[in-house]
């Protein structure tokens, strides 16, 4: 059995309790606490201890979906980024760059929320950023 | 987790003041406990520091070292004695004044809030009134004192540091600022970036409506659930023409969407969150996505590839945060090396060599002196009458996370927490003639919902409180979309509804 410890940080709420991640053979098989966090101090709360369910649900999605008659039906990432690129610049074009609008992420990372600001401003040229921090 | 630091310090002799229109958990262990109605706090704060100045409790020494403003601040609080206070927020004036006494004469003494403080209209005005109080008694820039803001969502903190505000490039730089907008368009190798400000959630929502915002781009954000008046909120993303969500779940925004792109959960990549105490720390890649989906960075990479935009060839986040830390003075320090310690690393942290900043405004403000910036309480925009006779409080709880996306589909936290509900108090109850009824009606004049019932003393008479986490009885189709003019937040913690037995 290929086992390792992932040492990462909890998805749930700001307060940022370090989880160490148990995973054995590619799949999670635990969360533990880590005691030396200033943070957590080795205790998590009920959704830290089970913050690993949710990632592998049946609901989760795996391959983009573009909206036909009809519905959903999927798409390969080629094709559904090439529509999306297209809509966003025939829409810039016609009725310029704030007629677009982004909303960025209070559950993604530093990094993914600075590349989509990033894209907003440098790319579309908006300052139409904003994401739920009011909410 | 942060009230298992607040216990530690109770056990460690610390004095616990809960001022909440709820009866939360910790009022049973809490010195002092008032219960101030909904959207008054202005009121109570302006007569708490009434009585520490007409006791002579204020911190004489700091507010004349590193204040400026007080004779303002104590014109206007000098028109809020206890006994008026209770007139409007329902606290005993005898418990204000003891309230008073002890958060003046416990140094050092810390402000802890949520959205309890903020989602007013009168937000921006509540803060400042927080922050007036923790100057008059001398507690900022000491260790174990300040105004604490928590925040509800893992990276919040980081979504605004990195620049995901309209008003702000990453580090609070200001877009309108001609030299700032220069400084992002050198480095970016761009022209003609908007020095505009740009629209908040709830205005380009609202703005897709009159068709001034005509696409919405989405990154793991659900506006279905979590914006206020959802009924209007749908109707504004129903006429946009382009919607795309990223998310890992089909969300209740992601079922309107044109195109919807698979991203990686948490477990599934690399980067860094920053939590409330500005605490910079490492997110790990434990396991594969599923499926084709793809981490939000690379989807974002791979979209500027195909509008054929430049600079956005990197390699992996920690390439990404080389990027960051050059533009972003508060995060200039940060490396993922640095970010092997435990403990992270908390901004400012200016220089590779700055150990970071656990503690804001030691010694000086960052513009210098504090200024005290005196408030009049105003009521809320939506108050109780004849039709609504009740006012709707929402907020969370701790077994679910904000719209439910993640918890609601782990099956302990579903247990534990399965359903919508309204908290009543028990004379209310009996006023509606619930007779033991299990189910009601929340009405309000944007919507209406059924959800089970609790009733409950740890409630004031007079007003419920409904937690906006369940889509089958989502307490946003309720609130009030009315905004606090500088902020833009919504009022969720105050609006008008009727409650009745079906």
């Amino acid at each position: 059995m290929d086992y390792k410890n992932v040492r990462t940080t909890c998805i749930y709420c700001g307060c940022g309790c370090t989880l160490n991640v148990q995973v054995a053979d590619g799949e999670v098989v635990g969360i533990l606490p880590c005691p030396e966090h200033p943070i957590s101090r080795g205790s998590l709360c009920i959704k830290g201890w089970n913050a690993a369910e949710f990632a592998t649900h049946p609901d989760r999605l795996r391959v983009p979906l573009i909206r036909r008659e009809g519905g959903f039906e999927e798409a390969s990432w080629e094709e559904a980024l090439a529509l999306v690129a297209e809509r966003l610049g025939a829409i810039r074009d016609d009725s310029g760059p704030d007629s677009i609008g982004f909303f960025t992420s209070a559950k993604c990372t530093n990094e993914e929320n600075y590349l989509l600001q990033k894209l907003a401003r440098a790319v579309i040229k908006t300052n139409n950023v904003d994401h739920c921090a009011r909410l | 987790m942060v009230a298992s630091h607040v216990l530690t310090g109770k056990e460690r002799g610390a004095k616990i003041i809960v001022i909440d229109p709820r009866e939360i958990q910790m009022s049973r262990l809490a010195d002092i406990y008032l219960r101030p109605w909904p959207g008054t706090d202005v009121a109570w704060l302006n007569g708490i520091m009434n009585v520490i100045i007409n006791e002579g409790l204020a911190d004489t020494a700091f507010v004349e070292e590193r204040t400026e403003g007080f004779d303002e601040l104590r014109q206007v609080v000098m028109e809020y004695p206890p006994e008026k206070v209770e007139q409007i927020a329902g606290i005993p004036a005898d418990g204000l004044r003891a309230a008073a006494r002890m958060y003046a004469q416990t140094k050092p003494a810390a402000i802890l809030y949520a959205m309890g403080i903020t989602q007013h209209t009168t937000g921006t005005d509540n803060v400042k009134t927080c922050a007036n109080l923790a100057m008059l008694t001398g507690n900022v820039g000491v260790p174990g004192s300040g105004v604490n803001p928590l925040r509800g969502q893992n990276n919040v903190q980081g979504a605004c540091d990195l620049g995901g505000l309209p008003n702000v490039y990453p580090g609070y730089q200001v877009v309108t600022i001609p030299d700032v907008k220069a400084k992002y368009e050198a480095a970016w190798g761009v022209e003609g970036m908007s020095g505009k400000l740009g629209l908040t959630v709830t205005e380009m929502i609202e703005a897709a409506d009159k068709g001034d915002v005509r696409a919405i781009y989405v990154m793991g954000e659900n506006p279905m659930l979590s914006d206020p008046d959802l009924n209007h909120a749908r109707h504004c993303l129903e006429a946009l023409d382009f919607l795309v969500v990223q998310d890992i779940f089909m969300t209740e925004t992601a079922a309107l969407a044109d195109v919807v792109l698979p991203g990686a959960s948490y477990l599934e990549k690399d980067g860094t969150f920053t939590n409330t105490d500005r605490r910079i720390q490492r997110v790990r890649k434990a396991v594969e996505a599923p499926g084709q989906a793809k981490a939000d960075w690379e989807i974002i990479c791979d979209l500027a590839r195909a509008m054929g935009a430049p600079g956005f060839e990197f390699a992996s986040p920690a390439a990404v945060m080389e990027e960051v830390v050059v533009t972003t003075p508060i995060y200039g320090g940060v490396s993922y090396d640095r970010l092997e310690a435990v403990e992270g690393l908390q901004w400012p942290v200016p220089t590779a060599d700055h150990p970071g900043t656990p503690y804001l405004h030691k010694g000086k403000f960052s513009r210098g002196v504090g200024k005290f910036n005196p408030v009049q309480y105003q009521a809320a925009a939506e108050l109780p009458d004849e039709e609504y006779p009740l006012i709707l409080t929402t907020g969370r709880m701790m077994f679910h996370f904000h719209t439910g996306t993640m918890t609601r589909r782990t099956e302990k936290l579903e247990q534990e927490a399965p359903e919508p509900y309204v908290e009543i108090h028990p004379d209310d109850a009996q006023r509606i003639g619930l007779n033991g009824g299990k189910r009601v009606r929340v009405s309000s004049r944007r919507g209406a919902i059924e959800v089970a019932v609790r009733v409950t003393s740890t409630i004031r008479p007079g007003v419920v409180f409904i937690p906006f986490h369940y889509v089958e009885g989502p307490a946003n189709a309720l609130t009030h979309a009315a905004l606090d003019p500088i902020a833009g937040i919504p009022e969720f913690k105050v609006c008008a509804v009727r409650v009745e037995p079906v």
